[in-house]
Order: C-alpha cells, then sequence, then structure tokens
C-alpha cells in the first residue's frame, strides 16, 4: 500500500490531479482509494488530495504519504510531518524554494507550450509517474481518455516533466501493469449511475455539497442517458417537482443534503400519503445549520429515520463503498417503485466524494407492473399486502385521482374514521412486505470471523475495513439498511460476541442508539468522531486495540 | 358529459367557488368536444377552501399540498407532456406560501394553466389576510385591520415572463369559461386570477358586480405589454378579460 499526497490552492487543480493519477494508477491495475479535502472557498485556502493504492482491493485513504506534491509552500509545511521514511516531495520550483525537497519547474513547462497556470499540476503528475516507475505511454493514454479536447498541450506538459524526473528523480518504485483496468468512480458518481442503469429517467435537484456532483454529473450525461435533470427554483420546489412526474410516470430521483432535505420534509410526508415513488438522495455533512459544509459526518440518521409528519412507510439505505452505492441506488428505485414509497439514499461526503476503483456490473432496469385503469379503477385499493395497482393520468377510460389529504380508495377526501383506520393500515401493511423483501437482500454486511465485533454503517466502514487488517479475532458488521431495520440479522451477528465497538462519525452514538432501540443490545464502547473529518485507518486502529485489549 | 363525483360538496351556500367550479366543468366539456381526450386532463390543488375541486371533478388530480401546485404541475408535464394540465390555487396558497413557484413557473413558461381562486383572505383557516388583502383588512390576525399593502398578481405575472394573463370574475361564469378555455389552449404558462367572493369572510359580490369590465369588449390590445401593466393598475373599474398574451417557447420542450 502506497500513498500519494498533492496539494495546493483552490483553483490550482488538485482534484483533477487526484482524479487523473488514480486513473493512470487503475490503469495498470491498481485498486485506488482518493481522499478529496478541500474548504469552502473557490480560490485560495488549502486543497490536498490523498491517493492511496495497492494490489489488493483498498477501501480508505491513509494519512501517511509516501510522495507528497506541493503547489504551494503552505502544502509542505501542512503534510511534511506525514511522510514516510523514505518518502520524497516533489513541487513547483518556479513558485517557492524549499529545502530537501526536489524542485521541478512546472511553470516553465507550462509557459514552454503556452499553457495555463492549472496545467502544472500535470507537469508535476509527469515527474510523479517518473518517480513511480510509471511508462509513459500509460500517461499519454489516461490523458487523452480525460481531457480528450485538451489533451496535447497536456501530453507535452507530462512530458516535460517526466523526462526531467529522469535526469533530477530518483525512481522510487516500479509500477507495471499488473491486471485489468478498473473504473474509478467517487460515490456520487455510482449513486447517480445505479440509478440511470436501474431505469432513471428524471433528476431534480438544487445545488447543495456534497450532492451537487450528481446533479453535475447527470446535467453533463443527460443526452447519452436518455434523461431530464431540472435545477428548480429551492428544495421544496425540487420533491414536489419530482412526486409529479413520479405520479404521471416517470422514475426520479432527487439530491440535496441535510439542509435541504429539511426543506423536502412536507412533501416527504405527501409521498407517503399520495403513495409516490421517490427516490431521495441525502448526502450528509456536518451540522447543525451550515455546519462545515464541505466535510464529512453522519449525524443526519436519526432526522432521516423520523423526517415527514404522521406515520408512513419509507426506507433508509446507507451504502457505505462506491460499489455499494451504485447496487442500493439501483435497489432504492426498484423498491420505491414497488412499494410506491419515498426511499432515502443516506450517504456522507466521504462516501460522495471520495473516489474507489470497483468492478461495474450491468443492472437490470427496475421493471413495475403497472394497471391498464379502467372504468372501476381505483388508484388506492386495499390489498392485502397494502400495493395498490398503479396507473398513470393519460390511461385510457381510467381516472388516476392522488391526494395529500386522507382518501378513500377512489382517491377522494375522507374524514369517515373507520375509512381513516382502513387507509393507515392499508399504507402501514406495505412495510411488512418490505420488511420481508429487505431480508432477502443485504441489509447487514458482515466481514471476517471473531469473537469480538466492530459495528459501523456509511462511509466509515472503508477505514474500519482498512484498520481491522492489524486487528485479529474480530468480525466487522456493517448495517446497510436502517430502515427497515434488520433486527433479526444484527441481533445474531451481536448476541454472542464478547466485545462489540460501534464505529460512526457523530457526536452522540447514533447507530449505537438504533440498535438498542430495535434489538436491546447497549454498546458501551463507541469510537465516535465529530470533527468532521473522517477516520482514517492508522488512527482508528490505534483506538480500536485500546477498546478491544 | 358528466363530471361530477360523488364527493359531496362541503363549500358554503353563495360561495364564489360555485362559480368557478361551473366554468370549470363546462370547459373541459367543451373541450373534450372539441377534441382533447377525457384521460388527458390532469388537474391539481393546492390546500384551502378552493382546493376541494379537485374533489368534485372527475377527471385525474393530484390533490396537492399548500403552495407547491406549480412545481407538482411542471412535474406532470415534465414526465408527459401530452397531458393537460391545469392548477387550482388559492390566494393565500400561491401569494403567500407558494410565491417563488409562482413566478418560477411564469419564468420557464411551463404549459401549465394556473387558476388563482383570489378571495383575498386564508377562507379555511377561518379568516386572515392574504397578500390581496386590501390595507386595512379586519382578520382574526389583524384585529385593528392589516397594515400591509396587497400585491398585484396581474403586474407581478406580467413581469415574471407568464404569455398569457388574464383576471376573471366568478360572478361572471359564462366569461370564466371562455378564459378558461382559452387559458388551456394557450401553449406556455397560463395565469387566470379569478376573482372570487367569499361569502362567509370577505363577500365582495356587491363590490365586484358594480365595479368590474370586460377589458376585451373595449378594445385592449393584448399584444401590448406595457398597456397590459397600465390595465392592471386600474382601480377605480376592474378590468376582467386577457391582459397579454404571447408566444414563446415552452419549457418542457427544451428536452427530448
Ligand atoms: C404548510 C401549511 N401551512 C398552513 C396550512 C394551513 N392552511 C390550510 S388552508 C390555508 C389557507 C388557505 O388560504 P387560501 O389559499 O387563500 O385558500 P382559501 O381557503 O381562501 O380558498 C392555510 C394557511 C397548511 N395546510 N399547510
Ligand atoms: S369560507 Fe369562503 S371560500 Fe370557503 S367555502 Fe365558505 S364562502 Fe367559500
Ligand atoms: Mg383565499
Amino acid at each position: 500500500m502506497k500513498t500519494i499526497t498533492i496539494g495546493g490552492k483552490a483553483g490550482d487543480g488538485i482534484k483533477a490531479a487526484g482524479k487523473l493519477f488514480a486513473n493512470i494508477l487503475s490503469q495498470l491495475g491498481y485498486y485506488v482509494f482518493v481522499l478529496d479535502d478541500y474548504p469552502s472557498l473557490i480560490t485560495g485556502g488549502h486543497n490536498f488530495n490523498k491517493i492511496s493504492f495497492d494490489k489488493k482491493p483498498i477501501f480508505s485513504h491513509y494519512k501517511e504519504t509516501d510522495v507528497l506534491i506541493a503547489l504551494d509552500k503552505k502544502t509542505i509545511d501542512k503534510h511534511k510531518k506525514e511522510l514516510k521514511k523514505n518518502g520524497i516531495i516533489l513541487y513547483d520550483s518556479n513558485s517557492f524554494s524549499y529545502k530537501g525537497a526536489i524542485g521541478i519547474p512546472a511553470q516553465d513547462f507550462v509557459k514552454e507550450v503556452g499553457g495555463i497556470k492549472i496545467m502544472r499540476n500535470v507537469a508535476l503528475l509527469g515527474a510523479l509517474s517518473y518517480a513511480l516507475g510509471i511508462d509513459f505511454k500509460i500517461v499519454k493514454s489516461v490523458l487523452k481518455k480525460v481531457y480528450p479536447e485538451k489533451a496535447d498541450k497536456n501530453i507535452v506538459i507530462a512530458q516535460k516533466g517526466y523526462t526531467f524526473a529522469k535526469e533530477n528523480v530518483k525512481q522510487i518504485l516500479r509500477l507495471k501493469k499488473i491486471g485489468k483496468p478498473k473504473e474509478v468512480m467517487s460515490g456520487n458518481t455510482a449513486i447517480a449511475y445505479g440509478a440511470v442503469r436501474a431505469g432513471l429517467d428524471i433528476y431534480i435537484a438544487y445545488p447543495m455539497t456534497p450532492a451537487t456532483s450528481i446533479l453535475h454529473y447527470l446535467a453533463k450525461n443527460s443526452q447519452k442517458f436518455k434523461l431530464k435533470v431540472v435545477q428548480p427554483e429551492n428544495e421544496i420546489s425540487v420533491i414536489n417537482m419530482a412526486l409529479g412526474s413520479a405520479y404521471a410516470g416517470a422514475k426520479t430521483m432527487i439530491g440535496t443534503s441535510g439542509g435541504g432535505f429539511a426543506l423536502m420534509n412536507e412533501a416527504l410526508s405527501l409521498a407517503g400519503m399520495s403513495e409516490t415513488p421517490i427516490v431521495i438522495v441525502e448526502c450528509q455533512r456536518p451540522g447543525p445549520s451550515t455546519g462545515v459544509p464541505t466535510y464529512t459526518s453522519q449525524a443526519d440518521l436519526n432526522f432521516v429515520l423520523n423526517a415527514g409528519h404522521g406515520e408512513f412507510p419509507k426506507v433508509v439505505i446507507a451504502p457505505g463503498t462506491n460499489e455499494q452505492a451504485y447496487y442500493k441506488s439501483a435497489e432504492a428505485l426498484y423498491l420505491a417503485w414497488k412499494y410506491q414509497v419515498p426511499v432515502i439514499l443516506l450517504s456522507d461526503k466521504h462516501l460522495s466524494e471520495s473516489l474507489k476503483t470497483f468492478e461495474v456490473k450491468n443492472l437490470k432496469k427496475v421493471k413495475i407492473k403497472t394497471s391498464n385503469g379502467g372504468k372501476n379503477y381505483k388508484r388506492y385499493l386495499i390489498t392485502k399486502d397494502g400495493v395498490s395497482p398503479i396507473a398513470f393520468p393519460g390511461t385510457k377510460d381510467s381516472v388516476v385521482k392522488a391526494s395529500s389529504y386522507e382518501h378513500d380508495e377512489f382517491g377522494i377526501t375522507t374524514e369517515e374514521p373507520e375509512v381513516v383506520k382502513k387507509m393507515q393500515q392499508k399504507r402501514l401493511r406495505k412495510m411488512k412486505a418490505i420488511e420481508k423483501e429487505v431480508e432477502k437482500l443485504e441489509a447487514v454486511k458482515v466481514y471476517g470471523k471473531g469473537k469480538n465485533v466492530i459495528v459501523t454503517w456509511g462511509s466509515s466502514i472503508g477505514a474500519v475495513l482498512e484498520a481491522a487488517k492489524g486487528l485479529k479475532n474480530v468480525k466487522i458488521v456493517q448495517i446497510i439498511y436502517m430502515l427497515p431495520f434488520p433486527k433479526k440479522s444484527v441481533e445474531k451477528h451481536l448476541k454472542n460476541a464478547k466485545k462489540i465497538v460501534c464505529v460512526e462519525a457523530n457526536a452522540t452514538g447514533q447507530l449505537a442508539n438504533l440498535i438498542k432501540l430495535n434489538t436491546g443490545i447497549e454498546i458501551k464502547n463507541k469510537i465516535l468522531k465529530y470533527d468532521s473529518r473522517e477516520f482514517e485507518p492508522i488512527e482508528l486502529l490505534n483506538e480500536l486495540k485500546r477498546w478491544l485489549k | 358529459m358528466k363530471l361530477d363525483t360523488y364527493a359531496e360538496i362541503t363549500w358554503c351556500p353563495g360561495c364564489g367557488n360555485f362559480g368557478i367550479l361551473t366554468s370549470v366543468k363546462n370547459a373541459i366539456n367543451e373541450l373534450i368536444k372539441e377534441g382533447i381526450p377525457k384521460e388527458k386532463f390532469v388537474i391539481a390543488s393546492g390546500i384551502g377552501c378552493h382546493a376541494k375541486i379537485v374533489d368534485y371533478i372527475n377527471v385525474n388530480s393530484f390533490y396537492s399540498i399548500h403552495g407547491r401546485v406549480p412545481p407538482t404541475l411542471t412535474g406532470i408535464k415534465l414526465a408527459n407532456k401530452d397531458l393537460v394540465a391545469i392548477g387550482f390555487v388559492g390566494d393565500g396558497d400561491i401569494y403567500d406560501e407558494g410565491i417563488s413557484h409562482l413566478i418560477h413557473a411564469a419564468k420557464r413558461n411551463t404549459d401549465i394553466t394556473i387558476v388563482v381562486h383570489d378571495n383575498g383572505v386564508f377562507a379555511l383557516t377561518t379568516g386572515q389576510f392574504t397578500a390581496t388583502s386590501p390595507k386595512g383588512f379586519k382578520g382574526k390576525s389583524t384585529p385593528k385591520g392589516s397594515i400591509e399593502n396587497p400585491l398585484n398578481p396581474i403586474k407581478l405575472m406580467l413581469v415574471s415572463g407568464a404569455t398569457f394573463v388574464a383576471r376573471g370574475y366568478a360572478g361572471k361564469p359564462e366569461h370564466l369559461k371562455e378564459l378558461i378555455k382559452k387559458a388551456v389552449k394557450h401553449k406556455g404558462f397560463s395565469f387566470v386570477d379569478v376573482l372570487q367572493p367569499c361569502v362567509a369572510f370577505n363577500n365582495t359580490y356587491n363590490f365586484y358586480n358594480k365595479k368590474v369590465y370586460d377589458l376585451n369588449a373595449e378594445g385592449h390590445d393584448t399584444s401590448n405589454f406595457e398597456q397590459a401593466m397600465k390595465k392592471a393598475d386600474e382601480k377605480e373599474k376592474i378590468p376582467i378579460g386577457i391582459f397579454y398574451e404571447t408566444q414563446a417557447q415552452v419549457f418542457e420542450d427544451h428536452f427530448n
């Protein structure tokens, strides 16, 4: 396992460099994980990416670094202490000078080809590629793929960095092709792509970090995906528009963060009452309120579980890795339409915006049985499992009435207590059917065997899986379905544990509380992180060792 | 065609909503006769006395929530632009709670029709002032009279980019029916503010009966924006009819 850290100011192309290098490594067949760390500003500040890679699957970045790439001096000052014993520092010697580090005249190379300042990152990546013993052909092909329009200049700049390094930098690795190229995707891209492959028709969102990149990705690819992408005036409009389009038959997803989700609550309840299918992606960031907008947190679990006034069936799924994001997004769409309920896909900044390699398999399109309506069609027909046949407006000879009011089977408002009770029971029966279905799905994922158990959820699974490489006799239990809660399965895995530790990125142990509520099992050992930053494997390992001693 | 449902109509006797209901049913019936299949109609409503109208008309409907009809209808058109989407909203509903949606729907020029049951009061919550209540309006929350000036919905919609802007009166159902038909046939965002007496909290029948006149009968040029803005300011006499009408590309047509 090796780690590259690349840092500079916002506007220096740090994220682009991280993505580019992740693609180079994955092209060679390596498994890669990239953390993108940036403050809430557009120019200046300090951004960095950590690119960790290995021959075996990797689930987190690491802090300790083998190569530090610095586009400004601050990067060296901040990250020098993370450098491993034989680690090297490469930096742009046209911008500053630093003793004991290897200067690359990146700005000169950019000027020589008439490039723009941001291309310094490519000059340094050229030098880095040489230092890691990567064949330049690979660098070239990746540049062509990532920058189809601007490839030429970038290739020349990278080549200059590479050639310069040949004379001035000692190769510290010789990375050869070790396997098939892999896809590199952010959690948000995986969510978007999973939904598209499952048959998404419309995506609607108002920009809010860390959900915005779903909107950007889908808007950019809307033609290719035959998708309609809309940015309305606010989140209240987003969800109501989505309920309108779903009512009219279009598979619709929306995305936001905690603040935007708060605005959507009234209409979430409308989705429950009107039985309109919808997938809501909630990408958590640290609150309360505006909080720490570009960093990570897992503190909205209670909020989403309890969101929406009244009692109605809903599903909350919290994927933890990028591949889970891909599959669970498709699953969310499936469940929403099969049971005509709102499904919340709960992500967080660390999952949404970190890149990871994974194998993208094909997904089945969600197919639902629709009704042909007819003269006697009843949108809210009472059935055994509570699911009524769904028809859409425009169906011949049919009247499709949806309502926010309590209604009878046809959809007309009612205040009759017997009907109110029957309809409430009908809707809640769907939850029983969903519980049964979820038993067949991967609601809990268990890794390894052992007497001690680490329980976790969401993106924290990444650091836990890496930390566990340094532990013996531990079983990891990742809870993916928060609602319906996979009670039996969680009970089974926790019941006979010698010690249980719960790892989550919030201050009050929300998952631990949820487990207690559902199973009665009280978890006393909690590793909670609420400084707005994600877990790091080595730091976490040290803490885990203390608890599991 | 009978468009009634079995729902019991619970409006107060004499409510202006009856006039609107008659106009709407007649308009839909005539449009069906003119060739629009009945199943293509989708109506939606907010929350308030006005909103009950969706229960009383036997076509597809989405009984939405307070203030959110424009996005609901926009979503419906996004999914299926062959549908004919008409929204019934209240003045509190759309000039207070949901005003941002109204402005943006006009700006987008979504091909929907918005009919406002403008009774100048929050009726279903038993009588508070709304954005169109006159200054000095004595409601339960403003016992000494409202201290705010009302806004001018016609001007608001004109400057927001609405491509069909009209005002009707619940006391003139035949005229209102014609307006609604034209609004529905107009391709683009159609806005009809309907003066609606509320016999319980704001009985304006006498006031409007004396004041309204048909501006189209007096040769108003509906293609003249400035003229429309001027007409929208008239207070001594109250013009009803089409203020402004123009053509522009429709929101949902931008999508494949
Ligand atoms: C979010 C929300 N806030 C408040 C209400 C309570 N409410 C119900 S009807 C209404 C006023 C309706 O006034 P208007 O839209 O003018 O309709 P009218 O009853 O006059 O037809 C209000 C405030 C609500 N249903 N939802
Ligand atoms: S309160 Fe007013 S608006 Fe409501 S039904 Fe009665 S008269 Fe009509
Ligand atoms: Mg009103």
